[in-house]
């Protein structure tokens, strides 16, 4: 690849394309050709940066300068100063007070923040996505080349083991001992499948992945399908994710016309394809089985388990499944070793994890920092401190089915052992930072809500549980609800952790806990005061609510 | 499209649906969803169709009806319902909540005239509530067709509906 002055990236998202970034894409070629700057400037898309207000939007980078939104007309403008004279175009700039998405990491890149380490996203936003030269200038495929130059299949796993990877769609099972399971699993042929059904509200930082570095999941995928012996995979991506899905399918083209894909990789006789799987809106198939029974062409309902995947998986055959944060920490590995990724994070929990930062604070968006931060770094550095000087109250973690982490928790180290510990979970990563303007009982209502509507119904405890679940939650906001109903919830919370079928079910439950763990004061005086604390419940009957049917 | 020219161009959509995705057990969802993306939702003879097409009992391929028809009703993004002419979709997880989704989702309700669920007498609007976009770096966050909008307060909620025809 040729060596650029400078680089030039136009947001192409859906929204960007709306408000004409194709045209504005023409237009930039076209005036950096005139201007005879063809040779010195790269022009590439990437995906939308969660900045709806200021698109499409134009970042060139070394200066990582920002500006949006820009007009077609503009064009020539921003040309001829930026490019040709060097001066930045100040007033195309992007407001800089509303900074939001993903602007933390942008911020990051040039120097600002403290402790960012990018292993999963290094590559987002800098590499045009679409273009497997600029993925493999920049160290891709050579994890692959390494691999199936000296390592054997048993070399990968154990280098995994050792790098103490922990997977990464919210439970934190060993990553190498997964795969060695199926690796030692009788039964063929073998399957590997990347779990990109991210759906956890809160939660995005698999879509910058996949929309910003496609190719580390295809190679990831091929290192994966050779460790434990499958030929065949799948990627199973959301179908709320077009651009991820158009993006994989392309990546998945070039491979194969370099000959990444299909028989005889690298003349090694290994074997491998992949194809992607879209799905078409249904939170529950992000849960393994019922991500393989979707595939198969069902209803997205989890199985009973055990047999689990490894043993029992797509088509009744031994299957391996990772979330795709897992699979891009990945190559990395195979390439720097299991000792490099151990000096990342904390000794238990090695590596790097990206959070989404949301809700009350002044700056959203996405960072991937080492293990073992904590939530008060997290607000104070990344986030910028609280929203309008407000209390930290609570954050929401993981999605909903992560925990409510009250404020005094904010010191204790992000990792999986030590949130284990204090009993919260990380869960996927999504924090929701809430401040004392936020009602915990409609917070929780809220989530139950989510999980009524995700249900898939199979289970009763949770199908009934769910529902059963809001409308009490609904009554304690309407202040029509009874102190004793408080127990009830409990008893709720407790059977579908119990009996529930799937994790949805067994965590659901969960937001009922920590509310009455550590806010019982607030809940109940919704009951016996009759008032919301902090004024956000109606406390008077609402007819809709209820009326809704499940 | 009137309905009697959908009518009549669903065999060819699902053929080629079918001839794009395969005629497999895998390749089920897939065909749907191209057919809800096709004609906005899938209705009966589509099903029928796809029943047609795809079950081959000599590829060991069995499909009936109610089964294709069990997987359209699972899923969110597959409607079996005509839908209106513009499709409002709102986020109603935590995130969006907590960044004052509710006051935003009032003011979509009330600008439509409709609650969650339901399509509008001429036509024009389907209100759908959904769960998380993705996008939540900027919520609150609403859908209009393809359309992503973000930081949306209540009062921007008119203007944006009102660049609809």
């Amino acid at each position: 690849m040729k060596a650029y002055r400078s680089m030039v990236l136009v947001t192409s998202g859906p929204a960007s394309l709306q408000h004409g970034a194709q045209e504005l894409y023409q237009r930039l070629q076209e005036e950096i050709d005139a201007f005879g700057l063809a040779d010195e400037i790269s022009l590439t898309t990437v995906s939308d940066l969660g900045r709806i207000d200021a698109i499409p939007m134009v970042i060139v980078y070394p200066e990582a300068v920002l500006y949006g939104p820009v007009t077609p007309d503009q064009a020539h403008y921003l040309v001829e100063e930026h490019l040709y004279k060097g001066r930045i175009a100040e007033e195309l700039r992007a407001p800089v007070r509303e900074m939001s998405g993903s602007i933390a990491w942008l911020r990051a890149r040039q120097g600002t923040l403290p402790a960012e380490h990018r292993v999963v996203l290094q590559r987002a936003g800098i590499i045009d996505p679409e273009n497997i030269d600029e993925y493999i200038i920049n160290d891709g495929y050579e994890a692959l080349a390494k691999m199936f130059t000296d390592m054997s299949p048993q070399d990968v796993i154990t280098e995994l083991s050792n790098s103490g990877l922990r997977g990464r769609g919210g439970a934190g099972f060993p990553v190498g001992r997964k795969w060695g399971f199926v690796a030692a699993a009788q039964g063929s042929p073998k399957y590997v499948i990347c779990n990109a059904d991210e759906s956890e509200p809160g939660t995005f930082k698999d879509r910058l992945i996949l929309e910003g570095d496609p190719h580390s999941i295809v190679e990831s995928m091929i290192i994966s399908a050779y460790a434990v012996g499958a030929n065949k995979g799948y990627i199973y991506i959301r179908g709320e994710y077009p651009i991820g899905y158009d993006r994989l399918e392309k990546a998945i083209h070039q491979a194969h016309e370099y000959g990444l894909l299909g028989k005889n990789i690298f003349n090694s006789g290994f074997d491998f394809e992949l194809h992607v799987h879209a799905g078409a809106g249904a939170y529950i198939c992000g849960e393994e089985t019922a991500l393989i029974e979707s595939i198969e062409g069902k209803r997205g309902e989890p199985r009973a388990r055990p047999p689990y995947p490894p043993t029992y998986g797509l088509w009744g055959k031994p299957t391996l499944i990772n979330n795709v944060e897992t699979l891009a920490n990945v190559p990395p590995i195979i390439r720097n070793g299991a000792d490099w990724y151990r000096k990342i994070g904390t000794g238990s929990s090695p590596g790097t994890k990206v959070y989404t930062i949301l809700g009350n604070v002044n700056v959203t968006g996405l960072i991937e920092v080492p293990m073992g931060i904590t939530l008060r770094e997290v607000i104070n550095i990344y986030a910028k401190g609280m929203k309008n000087n407000a209390t930290l109250k609570l954050v929401q973690t993981g999605g909903s089915s992560g925990s409510i982490v009250p404020a005094s928790l904010q010191d204790t180290p992000m990792d999986f052992d030590s949130f284990q510990k204090a009993g919260v979970s990380l869960g996927s990563g999504a924090l929701l930072i809430c401040d004392e303007t936020n009602c915990v009982v409609d917070l929780a209502r809220v989530l139950m809500q989510f999980f009524r509507f995700e249900s898939c119904g199979k289970c009763t405890p949770c199908r009934i549980g769910t529902q059963r679940s809001y409308e009490i939650l609904t009554r304690i906001t309407e202040g029509t609800a009874e102190l004793h109903e408080l127990d009830e919830l409990l008893r709720l919370a407790h059977s579908m952790d119990m009996l529930s079928n799937c994790g949805l079910g067994q965590t659901a439950g969960v937001p009922i806990r920590d509310i009455l763990k550590h806010f019982r004061a607030e809940v109940e005086a919704h009951i016996k005061l009759g008032v919301c604390p902090v004024g956000v419940c109606p406390m008077v009957p609402t007819v809709e609510q209820t009326a809704v049917p499940v | 499209m009137t309905i009697e020219e959908r009518e009549l161009e669903i065999p060819s959509i699902v053929r080629s649906a079918v001839e794009k995705h395969g005629a497999t057990y895998e390749a089920l969802v897939p065909i749907l969803s191209e057919v809800n993306r096709v004609l906005g939702y899938i209705p009966g003879n589509a099903l029928s169709e796809i029943k047609r097409q795809v079950h081959i009992p000599e590829n060991s391929t069995f499909v009936s009806e109610s089964q294709l028809f069990s997987l359209a009703s699972f899923y969110h993004m597959l409607s079996t319902e005509p839908l209106g002419r513009h499709v409002v979709r709102f986020c109603e997880s935590a995130p969006c909540h907590v960044m004052g989704g509710r006051e935003v989702f009032e003011a979509v309700k009330d600008e439509l005239q409709l609650r969650s669920g339901e399509t509008s007498p001429d036509n024009k609007w389907s209100l759908i509530t959904t769960s998380c976009l993705g996008v939540c770096g900027v919520g609150p966050v609403l859908l209009v067709d393809e359309d992503v909008y973000g930081n949306v307060r209540p009062e921007q909620v008119p203007d944006i509906l009102a660049k609809y025809e």
